[in-house]
Order: structure tokens, then sequence, then C-alpha cells
């Protein structure tokens, strides 16, 4: 027999059934959807995960103030850094290998230029902000040394903060207003999205003394960053980051801390993990259903097996051979398993797309979609496999058949 | 030696767990070219079990079974296949078709199985559909038809390829008695042309139109007798 020939046969027996062979393919349909649901929205939390990383570097090391991090929130110690302690880490023989320290002031408030306002958030940080968050303006210039050192009123802006309060342009050079202080507009941000720590697009960003002096009235940072020069260093730098704020801060015990100690790669490490273990749960779902799904085959096909033990009786007696009704019935549920792995791949990719707007509409970062062909080729693959080794039982069962057997059978 | 069937004290019995039944206990028989042998018996005599001995559809606990020469022990069970695919045929008191198929598809099938090519596959079916008078009827599906025409189908796939020799097994006892009797003139047709016959039959009345008659019971031959008319 050709190829041709067994494939009409599968496909006419399969037809004849219809509804059954709809339920019989639906565990293998909902297994190589989950393999595409994983590869898919694996790939795309992995590269979430790069760009929030990478807004800010796996070399960074964030100094938070209090001790928010650990038991229950606490409100003491959430002004404990203050200037001294930026000057101090930013002392090499402190911490010899930070490349760059700088400071963070967060708030929001409405900003505004002639009729327009928008609610923006507000950072104060230093000169070397751009260096660490690769935030270098497109129009403009971001602000000096000087401008920190003097709270000079200037002011970068986002892209978002740009269109609304500029919807006809010419923003560079004009004057904003932040709570009825006059910020001249010396830079302005290409469109970034967030990155875990900042929303640039939205954000207006100052110079920290000036946001110190004029807008929030206070003396504390919320952050303290250290960009530390090489990876290997990180956990050195750590280190001397906290003897330096436990020698400014006098703190002898160590569980007395006033501040906090985040490392980028810790977090990303974290998040690695949790995407990890829903990969794990995942492939186990779409292992378990593979499976469950393949012994329905198997026993579909059994009972389709005797079901047709004349047809498969009469085609040994005009001469099919015991190979002929083996791969016959292989040739079945094989097809079979690639039906219900051509849904799954269409399903899967219909999910993780919808998952991916979802996504991107629920949570204000870019998700972006991804067709996973590997998982395709995989599902393809693994539905093959399933459809063999299922299929091999049932089709030595009705290959053993003999003609006589099948012509006694009513 | 001309005998195109020669049949040694062949037995056969079934295992049912423990319980073994013996169905053929020693059948020796021979047929000489050209005759059209009746087999008749009780119900559960044996009948069927003998012809599919046979016919090779199964496969004997012992004994011995030379046809056309060949010694059918002997064989491996993809040769007895090709042996029973090109020169045997068997008509089935059920006619055994598949419901699926067109009549010329049922007829061409064993054809192809023997790798007939093609062209030649469907000639010799279209032929041996119109030896059995159905040339008309040859695209219908096999499940459409009547039961004469299915039997009749059935008759043209055993004889497509010529075989040397002609089974059937209760050929008449689903049909009414005028399909009975044109399904009757095909096989005296057949014979008259010189193909070798062995029919199982209730129908005494046979008897007229076949060579010979051998009486089964009990797994053995009680009577075999020469039929005077031939
Ligand atoms: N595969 C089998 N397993 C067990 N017993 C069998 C098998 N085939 C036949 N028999 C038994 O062998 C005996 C003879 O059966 P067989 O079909 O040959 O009878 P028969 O003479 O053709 O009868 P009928 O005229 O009713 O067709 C019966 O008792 C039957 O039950
Ligand atoms: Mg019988």
């Amino acid at each position: 027999m050709t190829f041709e020939q067994y494939l009409q046969t599968s496909l006419s027996a399969l037809k004849r059934n219809r509804s059954r062979t709809g339920l019989t393919i639906l565990g293998i349909v909902i297994g190589i959807a989950a393999i595409i649901l994983i590869m898919s929205l694996g790939k795309g939390a992995q590269k979430l995960i790069l760009s929030q990383v990478q807004g800010l570097g796996t070399k960074s090391v964030v100094v938070v103030p209090g001790r928010q991090l650990e038991g229950p929130p606490s409100t003491v110690g959430l002004e404990s850094l203050k200037k001294r302690d930026l000057e101090e880490l930013s002392k090499p023989y402190n911490v010899p290998h930070a490349a760059h320290v700088i400071p963070l002031i967060f708030g929001n408030d409405i900003t505004e230029y002639e009729s327009e306002n928008f609610r923006a958030q507000i950072y104060g940080s230093s000169d070397q902000m751009p260096v660490i968050f690769d935030a270098d303006p497109v129009e403009g210039m971001f602000f000096s040394q000087d401008d920190v050192v003097g709270s000079a009123n200037v002011v970068v802006i986002g892209s978002k903060v740009n269109t609304e309060l500029f919807p006809n342009g010419g923003g560079l050079g004009s004057r904003i207003k932040i709570k009825d202080k006059s910020f001249k507009v010396v830079g302005i941000l290409p469109s970034k999205g967030a990155s875990s720590l900042i929303n640039f697009d939205d954000g207006v960003i100052i110079p920290y003394t000036a946001a110190q002096n004029y807008l929030f009235g206070t003396k504390h940072f919320d952050r303290i960053l250290v960009d530390v020069d090489t990876e290997a260093n990180i956990d050195i730098t750590i280190e001397d980051v906290k003897q330096t704020l436990r020698m400014t801060h006098d703190i002898d015990d160590p569980t007395k801390d006033d501040f906090s100690i985040v490392n980028q790669k810790d977090l990303a490490d974290r998040v690695g993990v949790i995407t990890t273990a829903l990969t794990y749960f995942l492939a186990a779902v779409a292992a378990i259903s593979l499976l469950v799904g393949g012994i329905g085959i198997m026993n579909i096909m059994l009972v389709s097996v005797t079901e047709r033990t004349r047809e498969i009786g009469l085609r040994k007696a005009v001469g099919a051979t015991t190979k002929n009704i083996l791969l016959q019935f292989l040739f079945e549920s094989v097809v079979l398993t690639l039906l219900g792995g051509i849904i799954g791949i269409i399903l899967g990719t219909t999910a993780s797309f919808v998952a991916s707007v979802v996504i991107g509409r629920l949570a204000s970062f870019e998700w972006t979609f991804i067709f996973p062909i590997g998982g395709a080729v995989l599902g393809i693959v693994v539905s093959t496999i399933i459809g063999l080794i299922f299929g091999v039982y049932p089709a030595r069962q009705a290959a053993r058949k003999s003609p006589i057997e099948a012509l006694r059978y009513e | 030696m001309s005998n195109i069937i020669e049949v040694t004290n062949i037995t056969k019995s079934f295992k049912d767990g423990d319980r073994v039944t013996e169905v053929l206990k020693g059948v020796s028989f021979s047929v000489p070219k050209g005759q059209f042998v009746a087999i008749m018996g009780r119900s559960g005599a044996g009948k069927s079990t003998f012809l599919y001995q046979l016919g090779l559809l199964d496969h004997p606990t012992s004994g011995e079974l030379m046809l056309d020469g060949v010694d059918i022990l002997k064989l491996k069970s993809e040769e007895r296949t090709r042996f029973r695919l090109e020169r045997l045929g068997y008509v089935f008191q059920d006619y055994a078709l598949l419901p699926d198929l067109t009549a010329i598809e049922n007829v061409v099938l064993p054809l192809l199985m023997q790798n007939v090519p093609d062209d030649i596959a469907y000639e010799k079916s279209k032929q041996a559909l119109m030896r059995v008078g159905l040339e008309k009827r040859m695209y219908s599906l096999s499940n459409k038809l009547s039961g004469g025409e299915q039997q009749r189908v059935s008759i043209a796939r055993s004889i497509a390829h010529d075989p040397k020799i002609l089974f059937a097994d209760e050929p008449t006892a689903n049909l009414d008695s005028e399909s009975s009797e044109n399904v009757i003139s095909i096989f005296k047709e057949l014979h008259k042309q010189g193909q070798t016959i062995v029919m199982v039959t209730h129908e005494a009345d046979y008897g007229k139109i076949t060579d010979r008659t051998v009486l089964l019971a009990d797994g053995v031959i009680i009577e075999d007798t020469i039929n005077a008319h031939s």
C-alpha cells in the first residue's frame, strides 16, 4: 500500500467518528497548547526581565532606607539616607569599586505649561543619572554638576510629559511649573518604557538639591544607587556600602541597620526563579495532559480495533499483511495525535498572543508576543512520537487478528 | 500427480483456556483438477473449519496439505498469503465485502495487494464483474447493493485473478431462491470452463450439479460419493 492509501484510509476512519475523534485528541491539544504557552510566555518573560534589569544594569546595588524589605513594613528610619551618606559612599577609600553613586528622590505632582497640565512622576537625582540608566536626552542635554551644586531650576522631561505639555512642540528651553515653581526644560528624553525603578516617559528629572529645597522640603533620599565597576565586585561592594553606612550612622549591631541593600542581580535571579518555577509547572501540566492524552488515544484505538475486527479480518482475507494492518493503525493514531498537535499549536499560539496583549494592557510594560517556532516544531515532534508510542499496542492487537476470528465476529 | 488438492490426515483443535476442542479429527481428501465438489454436513460438523484450512485462511494443527503441487505447510506465513492471493479464490457466506468501497474497489483490492499494476488490475476486475453480470453496478458502494448482488461481487473478487481453486462457503445461504439460482448458474458456468470448485452447502439439491458430494460429521468424512450425472 502507498502512503496516500494509508492516509486516506486513516482519514476516512477518523471522519466516521468525528465527535469521538475530537474528544480523543483533547488531551493532546491541551498538552501541546501548554508547550506553546510555556515557550512563548517563557520567552516573553525572559525578554521582559532582561529589559527591566537592563534599565538599571545587573551591576547596580540599590540602598533603600529603613527596613521595609524584612518583616512587616517599618516606618522607622525611612529618612535615614542623607547627603553625608552620599558623600561617604562616593569616597574611593570607603567603596573602592563604586563607579558612580547617585541619589534618588521620588514624588509626583502636577506639571503645567500655559493651559496644559499633566501629573508626572518627579525624580530628583544627580548629573550622573544618565550613565547608570542609559537616559540620554534626544533633545537638549542632561543637567550638569553645577546645576546640582547650585540647585538650579532645570528639568529633563520624559516623552509623554513632553507630548502632554507641548502638543505643538517647542518644549526645549520653555519654562514649566511644578508646584508653582518655575523650571527650565533643558532636555527631553526618548520614549523608553518603564524600568524597575523609574518611569521615564511619565517623569521629569530635576537636580536632587532643587527637589529637596523647592519641592519637598526634605533632607533625605529615597534611594542611593551604587554602580559597581564589574559584576565580580558586587559582593565586596555591598559589604563596603554596609560598613560605610554603619560608620556614618553609628551602628554597631547589624540587626539594627536602618537601611537595606537590594542587589539587581539578586532581583533578576529571584524573578528568574519564579519564571523557572512557572515553566516547570506548565511543563508538568503539559506532560500530564500529554500522558493522559496518549493513554486516551491508546484506549480509543483499542476500542476501534475491537469494533473493526471484521474490517481488519476482511482486509487480511483479501491479502493485507500483518505489516499492512500494523502500519494502518499506527498511521491512524499518528494522524490523530498530529491533528491534536496542530490544533494545540494554533490554540497555544492564539492564547499566548492574547496573553501578551492582556499583559501589555494590564501592566504598563512592553510584553512582546513571540511566535515560538521551536515550540511548534517540538509540538509536531512530540505529538507524532505520542501517536507512535501509544499507537503501537493497539496496532499490534489489530495486526494479530486472524481472518477467521474476524469472519466469526458479528 | 494430477490431484490439485491433496489433504492427508488433517486435524484442527481450538484451545479455550484448558479445554481443547478437536474440530477436525483427521481428514484425508483429494480433488482432481476441474472437479466441482460439494461438502455437506450438519451445522457444527466442521465444514467451515475444513474449508478455512484448505483455503489457507487458517493453519491446521497437524497433517499434510498439498495445493497445486506445493507443500503448503512448509511455506512461511507471507508465502502462504501470497500463494492464497495468487492461486486461490474464496467466496464467503456473508460476502465479506468492505462496506466503504465500491463494487470494483472491492474486487480490485486483492489484485492491488499482489502489486498487479493499476490498469491491469482494474481491467481484470471489470471483466470479472462482467462475468457475474454486474457491469452496471460497478461503481456502487457495496453496502448499497442487494444480497445477491453483493454475493456476485464477492464471486467476482474471488475469480478476478483466475484462481487455480475456488472455495465457497455456503454462498447461497443468505440469498432468496432467485439470487441463489443466479449464483449457482455462475458456478456451473465456471465449472464448465474448467474451474476446480470446492463448495460447502446445505442444499442436497446441489448434488445434481456437482461432480461429487463429501459428507462431514463430527470432524471426519463419513461419506464420499461421485454423482451419477457426470
Ligand atoms: N475459533 C474457534 N474456536 C473455538 N471453537 C471453534 C472455532 N471455530 C469453530 N469452532 C467450533 O468448531 C465446530 C465446527 O465449526 P464450523 O464453523 O466449522 O461448523 P460448520 O460445519 O461450518 O457449521 P455451520 O453449518 O453452522 O456453518 C463448532 O462447534 C464451533 O463451535
Ligand atoms: Mg459454516
